[in-house]
This record gives C-alpha cells, sequence and structure tokens, in this order.
C-alpha cells in the first residue's frame, strides 16, 4: 500500500497495514487529514478537525508498535463523531448554535474513549441536524450537508455528517446517533452500512441527548467486517448511563463469516411494504437470502405515531429553558417543532409510553417464529436540498416528517437494525433495513456480511 | 384529517399555561406542528390497550 495515496475506506485495511509496518499510523492519519483538507469543503461533513490530537494519537501507536507492545483491534483507523459526542477540549455543538456558549467538553464520550483504547484515530467531529430533530441535516447555522453521490441532494439526518463522510471517503467509520432513524437514513441516502444497535446496549453517557426513551448510538461504516469491529470495541456495561442494560460483551466479529444459514427471514409487509425503488431493493435482498415469507407488526403506523409524539414531547422538555428564553436562536428548521412539542397534553405522551409496552409484546411475539425481518430503510432514495415534499403514489406528502415513516416503528422498541446500501448503476443508494431480535445484533451483522460477501449490496465510495 | 379542535386558540392557552413566550412570527409555525403531533396522537389515543399495559420505565430504585 502507497501510504501518501491511501484512501481511508477500511479500517481494518489501514489496521493491517499498521501492524505489518507497510503504513504508519502518522501516514494513514495525514493521508485521512488530507483527504478532509481537500474534499469537505464541497460536502459541509466535518465542523471541526482535531488534526493536532489525530497526529499525537497516532503517534503513540506507532511507538507501541516501534516497542513490540500489543496492538488494539483498530489501530491506526481514522474515524470521526457526530457533534453531539463530547470531545475533551471541544465545545459539543449537537447542532445548535446555542450550545457553541457552552464550555468546552472536559472528558471524551464513553463509547468515543472505548475506541480510542482500541486505537482508533479521532480526525473531528461531523455536522448534523440540530439537536438530532431532523432527516436531511440542512442545518441553518452550519449549512447543509451534501450527499457525496450528488451534491445537490441531503445526505439524509440527523447524522448527515456522518454519512457523507464515510461515503466521501474522509473517513472510514463515522459514529452517529439514531433515535428516529438518525444512522439508518442517512446510511441509506449515502449508501453506506450503518448500525443501529439494540436499546440499552451501548452507553450514551457524554453525548448530548434527545429523546432519553428513545436515543441510540451506532456507527457507520463502507463494510460489514469495519461495522463489527467498531461495534465490538464499543460494547461494555456503563453506570454512567441509565439506560445501558449492563449485558456482558456479546463479539459478532468472530461469527461474521457464519453466513444466513439457520436464520429464519421474512419480509415485513403491510406498513412496510414501501413502493417504487425502496420496495425493488427489499425485493432483491429477499431474493438473495431466499426468503418469500411475508409478516407484518401489528398497528405499526400507530408504533410510528407514539415515537413521533414522545420525541416531541421529551425533546422539547429537554430545551425548554432555552425555548423560553430564547427561541429566536434554535434553527428556523427545528425551532417550531420544539415550540410545538412543549404544549403536547401529558395524557397523549403516557398512552404513547404505555403503547410502547404492547406493541413490543407484538413484537416480541413475531420474533419467537422468525429470526431476522426485512424492510426498506427510507420510502426513496436521496431528496434534493430544500425540496419540501414527495410523492407517494401519485399523492405529495411534506418531505421531511416522511423520511422515518419504516425506522421509526422500529427504533420505537429499540430493535438492533443493520441499515444495508443497494445501488443501481447511474441511481442514488437506497438501503435495506435487516432487523433482528433484541440482543441479536451478530444476527444483523452475519446477515449483511452474507450480503456484502455475495455482491448484492454495493457500498462504493463517491470520490469524486 | 380534519381536528376538531380550534388548535391556535390551544396553543395560545397552553403557552400561557406552561410559560411559553411565542413570537406571533412563529405562531403558524408551531400550529402547524401541533397539528401535526395531534393528527399522531389521535392514532394512539383511538386504540384500546388493555388496562395492566403499563409503560415500560427504566427508573430502578
Amino acid at each position: 500500500m502507497n501510504a501518501s495515496s491511501w484512501v481511508p475506506l477500511d479500517a481494518l485495511a489501514a489496521v493491517r497495514a499498521v501492524r505489518a509496518g507497510a503504513a504508519s499510523a502518522v501516514e494513514i492519519t495525514q493521508a485521512a487529514l488530507g483527504h478532509i483538507e481537500a474534499r469537505n469543503s464541497a460536502l459541509n461533513a466535518f465542523t471541526a478537525v482535531t488534526a493536532e490530537r489525530a497526529l499525537a494519537e497516532a503517534r503513540a501507536i506507532d511507538r507501541r508498535r516501534a516497542q513490540g507492545e500489543t496492538l488494539g483491534p483498530l489501530a491506526g483507523a481514522p474515524f470521526a463523531v457526530k457533534n453531539l459526542y463530547d470531545i475533551a477540549g471541544l465545545v459539543t455543538l449537537a447542532g445548535s448554535k446555542i450550545d457553541a456558549e457552552r464550555p468546552p467538553a472536559t472528558a471524551d464520550a464513553f463509547i468515543l474513549r472505548k475506541l480510542s483504547e482500541a486505537g482508533a484515530v479521532l480526525v473531528g467531529a461531523l455536522n448534523m441536524d440540530e439537536y438530532a430533530y431532523g432527516f436531511t441535516t440542512e442545518n441553518t447555522h452550519y449549512g447543509a450537508v451534501h450527499n457525496p453521490h450528488n451534491l445537490a441532494h441531503v445526505a439524509g439526518g440527523s447524522s448527515g455528517g456522518s454519512g457523507a463522510a464515510v461515503a466521501g471517503g474522509l473517513v472510514p467509520i463515522a459514529l452517529a446517533s439514531d433515535t428516529n432513524g438518525s444512522i439508518r437514513v442517512p446510511a441509506s441516502f449515502c449508501g453506506t452500512f450503518g448500525l443501529k444497535p439494540t436499546y440499552g446496549r451501548l452507553s450514551r453517557a457524554g453525548t448530548r441527548p434527545f429523546v432519553a426513551s428513545l436515543d441510540h448510538l451506532g456507527p457507520l461504516t463502507r463494510t460489514v467486517g469495519d461495522l463489527a469491529v467498531t461495534y465490538d470495541a464499543m460494547q461494555g456495561a456503563d453506570p454512567g448511563d441509565p439506560a445501558c442494560a449492563g449485558r456482558p460483551v456479546e463479539p459478532a466479529s468472530p461469527i461474521l463469516e457464519h453466513g444466513a444459514s439457520g436464520l429464519r427471514i421474512a419480509v415485513l409487509g403491510g406498513h412496510f411494504a414501501g413502493s417504487g425503488i425502496a420496495a425493488e431493493a427489499v425485493a432483491t435482498v429477499a431474493k438473495a437470502l431466499d426468503a418469500t415469507r411475508v409478516v407484518e407488526i401489528p398497528e405499526a403506523a400507530r408504533g410510528r405515531a407514539a415515537a413521533f409524539v414522545i420525541s416531541a414531547s421529551e425533546g422539547a422538555d429537554l430545551h425548554l429553558a432555552d425555548l423560553k428564553a430564547r427561541a429566536q436562536d434554535f434553527d428556523p428548521m427545528t425551532r417550531d417543532r420544539f415550540l410545538a412539542g412543549a404544549l403536547i397534553p401529558a395524557g397523549w405522551v403516557l398512552r404513547a409510553q404505555r403503547f410502547r409496552r404492547w406493541y413490543r409484546e407484538q413484537v416480541l411475539t413475531l420474533f419467537r417464529e422468525v429470526d431476522i425481518l426485512l424492510a426498506p430503510a427510507t420510502p426513496c432514495p436521496a431528496p434534493r436540498i430544500g425540496q419540501e415534499t414527495i410523492e407517494i403514489d401519485g399523492v405529495a406528502v411534506p418531505m421531511r416528517p416522511f423520511i422515518g415513516v419504516y425506522t421509526q416503528p422500529l427504533s420505537f422498541i429499540g430493535l438492533p437494525i443493520v441499515a444495508a446500501p443497494l445501488r443501481k448503476p447511474g441511481e442514488l443508494p437506497i438501503g435495506v433495513q435487516i432487523i433482528a431480535a433484541p440482543w441479536r445484533e451478530a444476527d444483523a451483522l452475519r446477515i449483511a456480511r452474507a450480503l456484502e460477501r455475495d455482491g448484492v449490496t454495493n457500498a462504493e465510495p463517491a470520490l469524486g | 384529517m380534519p381536528y376538531p379542535i380550534d388548535i391556535e386558540a390551544y396553543v395560545e392557552a397552553a403557552a400561557q399555561l406552561v410559560g411559553l413566550p411565542l413570537d406571533p412570527a412563529h405562531r403558524p409555525g408551531v400550529v402547524l406542528n401541533l397539528e401535526r403531533i395531534a393528527q399522531m396522537a389521535a392514532l394512539v389515543m383511538e386504540f384500546r390497550l388493555p388496562e395492566e399495559t403499563e409503560p415500560a420505565p427504566v427508573y430502578e430504585p
């Protein structure tokens, strides 16, 4: 490998190169920083580049290797994080102008620290929708993120910077968050893999919350191997997050090549049936996996509605003091939704929370008969920046809230999901959700790996 | 879906109740968004849940 021309597409390739001495961690870091410098102005994915820290971390890895010390599973792999993750010494923006007035974070977020301990090298912070309340990252304060496959289109949200940074070949790994679809939507629009683990699997300590009941963290990558090794490195109990379930570490990487055998796979119908390119993508994946059975999640539309109500209410409560004192400083893209969320009657929210319990029981019943469910990640490929409506079966509906129609009913009950990218020549990518039973992330990752190996998925970067 | 409630009047009164000053320029957007939320909430509220269905809080004493 020629380190100076190296494009940071594959984290495990970087790790192998560092271990073998084919490239130093410093060379790989410099290459990644060079690509960010060259390409970020077109994408607007990064809001901060931590070059000094990255080079110091890389030098430490090269020193450890020279001294014959054991290197971590991600030694020398560059990564970046959505700017709602605390980075020691930087102000955690969470996409907002208001939080820019806060003091710098004094410590790294828990899972960021885990990746650093595994040897990954932090190169920066990534753009997002304000306070994670959006699906398009058309951020008024920091600018829209552009889709690397077509700069006139959105990268998705709320982790739009994460999607664009990985799809554009700026970093092989980006950390993100997903409350209603914010990992799976940018993965779908940008054509990358994304993992939203089970609710409670990964600690959220040191990240700016949005909706405590529904917030998840997870990675976006270009390969399933990178997705699994990153996920494995971030697992572990943490009393710093009251929702972190404290499960034992259950590594997915060792069983990644086990394929689909023994897993009962079904396609989700009803609410998730989809149309057009989204339905075609699911059909392609189902065919490749020999999945012919169609099952339904009862009352999925109500599940989405309940997630919508809880999100608006909890999100507004979190920001109520600022909404009262300085509503004009919020992004106009989120402000009126936050304000409306502050006026929701308590009974609606309580009922939505009770519905969540009922709905969970229905889905767990379904998982007695199946292991994997397939559904579209988004109803369409990436819309244009500024697009207001989208045509669904001949009817124009408001574009932005509709993007989450297939992701929201699933994160609502915390299921682990891999978003896997498909792409036809000349078209924008679109993702398929590979949904597993709670705590069965490894099943979804195995399926994603089988699809990747068989050439069904396409996470080719856009390096234009 | 027509919503048989005067959302504008509700927004006005509820904002007063929670002490949320509303800039007149923001009000139409707030009304529109509360209408959307109300439509979503109607889907949840019209569904009959068994009485014994409790929420699933994380709280552990």
